[in-house]
């Protein structure tokens, strides 16, 4: 995992001039490492799609480097361009298919542009629609198959040319739940086997949790938070991290709570469902707590969020209630 | 006049009217087709960008649509007898036809071209083709469909323009009308006229949009 294969160095993009001026990314820094399946996540219109769109040069980048497989794609002309992009797949939200090509002819297409042979190249989309399940459907056109069929398709047309990178954005967003998963695995998949990159955009956690080693969280045009799947769901450090681990929720202002003292319990998924955890420690230590907030959920039975709680006056009991929830493994902050 | 000399008329008539439009139309699709695309290609949002060429070529065209094809007809008669070395006759006539057709072909083209989905577009750049790949490879065969109901449509705008060159002594079927039937007042002439005319627009319209039909792999086939 050591061996750089996107490195964003100081991306910042803005559509538009003057007073319309909209900046959709502000100096993002980003480096992914071959081998990786590496999420985005954001809410919408934080600037995810134009940030993957900048990895391919579909958008040109306001000032920035990007550097793709070694390669400095920001400094090389648009024929020089056009040549490292065979080394990028991408699919999309809307699959993106050509309608008028057979499922076959479509798997081809990547591979006529780089002037690959009509025979050599069938044999290979052949092999390929075989690799994503999808053999059986090689003559029929796009509109007859349904939306996971097509992002199959999409995800065969997008490996034709043996690219170093995938590129994904949304891919999943327009598909159903089941589907979504057999997609992501069928990336998981191809990642492992293929030692292909995979970059996903997402604005759904459960995308990243299915499948990423390590996400970004981009809010406000920057990349807010970065790291491991685990270290990110355990300790969500950024608002935005913790809008999106658990949907919907925004923890109140401490000025909010009113006098007292607080602490923050964030549940990082060791806790089981079942382990009635608040109850036990207030039967431990005799001492009632207040819970002014709680935005949890539970995860294949595991718990994850956070929850705030008031202290009892007894500073006995506070001590006592530490050793029960280190105890536990929960960990705690005081809220200031 | 009698029946049989009537019926060579018009049987005449009929062929001057297929040359004509049809004749006009694909040499009008020469210039048109590239033009079209053309406009596509260098707008602003385009593959090619080229604001100022864009725009003045939408003007060209834009002025030449807006002159009425009756006026045309009169107005070009000098570039006619230039061209064609007479004014008069179904050949002379195609020289206003085309002149009138090729920007509103044009603009047919350029509706077709703008209907194919952008993002289709975009996964043929993110694969590395290049705007003529894309222009060849993924515009025009993703608007085939719609290029040739727009082609059924200019067809027929034709036959009407050159049945409107008869009254400046253009051939085909509608100078009959005008010399028989309106001049020499014979309503028989003009009715089987009308009737003449009205069936070949629908065969024309009919055959177009059928093939479109047939070609079109959006249309889900449930076996
Ligand atoms: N082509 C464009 N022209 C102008 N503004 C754009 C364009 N593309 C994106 N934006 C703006 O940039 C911001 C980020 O957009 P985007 O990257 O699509 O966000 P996301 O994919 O996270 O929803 C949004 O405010 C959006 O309106
Ligand atoms: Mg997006």
């Amino acid at each position: 995992m050591a061996t750089p294969i996107i490195e964003l160095q100081g991306i910042t993009k803005t559509f538009g001039t003057g007073a319309g001026a909209v900046t959709a990314l502000k100096d993002v820094d980003l480096t992914i490492y071959e081998g990786e399946i590496f999420g985005v996540i954001g809410l919408s219109g934080a600037g995810k799609s134009t940030l993957v769109r900048c990895i391919n040069l579909l958008e040109k980048p306001t000032a920035g480097k990007v550097i793709v497989n070694g390669q400095e794609l920001t400094a090389l002309s648009q024929k020089e361009l056009r040549e490292q992009r065979r080394s990028i797949g991408m699919i999309f939200q809307g699959f993106n298919l050509l309608m008028q090509r057979s499922v076959l002819d479509n798997v081809c297409f990547p591979l006529e542009l780089c002037g690959v042979g009509r025979k050599e190249a069938r044999v290979k989309a052949q092999k390929l629609l075989e690799r994503v399940g999808l053999e059986s459907k090689k003559d029929a056109y796009p509109a007859q198959l349904s939306g996971g069929q097509m992002q199959r398709v999409a995800i065969a047309r997008a490996l034709a040319t043996d690219p170093k990178v995938l590129l994904c954005d949304e891919a999943t967003s327009a598909l159903d739940p089941t589907t979504t998963l057999s997609i992501l695995d069928l990336l998981k998949e191809l990642n492992r086997e293929l030692n292909v990159t995979v970059v996903i955009i997402t604005h759904e956690m459960k995308v990243v949790e299915a499948v990423c080693n390590r996400v970004a969280i981009l809010a406000d045009n920057k990349i807010e938070e970065l790291g491991t799947v685990e270290e990110i769901f355990r300790q969500p450090k950024s608002l935005a991290a913790r809008q999106l681990i658990v949907p919907g929720s925004q923890a109140p202002s401490r000025e909010s709570f009113g006098a007292g003292r607080f602490w923050r319990l964030t549940f990082d998924g060791s806790e089981k469902t079942e382990q009635p955890l608040v109850a036990e420690m207030v039967l431990r230590t005799g001492a009632p707590v207040n819970i002014v907030f709680a935005d949890t959920r539970a995860l294949n039975g595991r718990i994850y969020g956070q929850m705030i709680l008031q202290l009892p006056e007894n500073e006995l009991a506070v001590t006592e209630m530490g050793r029960y929830l280190t105890e536990s493994g929960v960990s705690f902050e005081e809220v200031i | 006049m009698q029946l049989t000399e009537m019926l060579s008329l018009i049987v005449k008539g009929f062929w001057e009217t297929l040359y004509m439009t049809l004749g006009s139309t694909i040499v009008a699709y020469a210039l048109g087709l590239p033009l079209g695309l053309l406009l596509v290609l260098t707008d602003p949002k385009g593959l090619k960008p080229m604001p100022v060429f864009n725009r003045v070529l939408g003007i060209v065209i834009n002025l030449l649509r807006s002159v009425p094809f009756i006026i045309l007809l009169v107005w070009v008669m000098p570039v006619t007898r230039a061209i064609m070395g007479t004014t008069i006759g179904s050949k002379a006539t195609l020289v206003p036809l085309f002149i009138a057709a090729a920007p509103f072909i044009a603009r047919m083209v350029e509706s077709s071209a703008r209907e194919v989905n952008q993002g289709v577009i975009e996964a043929a750049q993110a694969m590395g083709a290049s705007p003529w790949e894309i222009l060849v490879k993924v515009i025009l065969p993703e608007a085939k469909p719609s290029l040739i109901v727009g082609a059924a449509i200019a067809v027929t705008t034709i036959l009407g323009y050159s049945a409107m060159a008869g009254i400046v002594g253009g051939g085909g079927l509608g100078a009959i009308a005008i010399n028989y039937g309106y001049y020499r007042s014979n309503s028989n002439v003009m009715l089987v006229m009308v009737v003449l005319l009205v069936l070949i627009v629908q065969v024309f319209q009919e055959v177009g949009t059928r093939i479109a039909q047939r070609l079109d792999r959006r249309i889900r086939e449930r076996d």
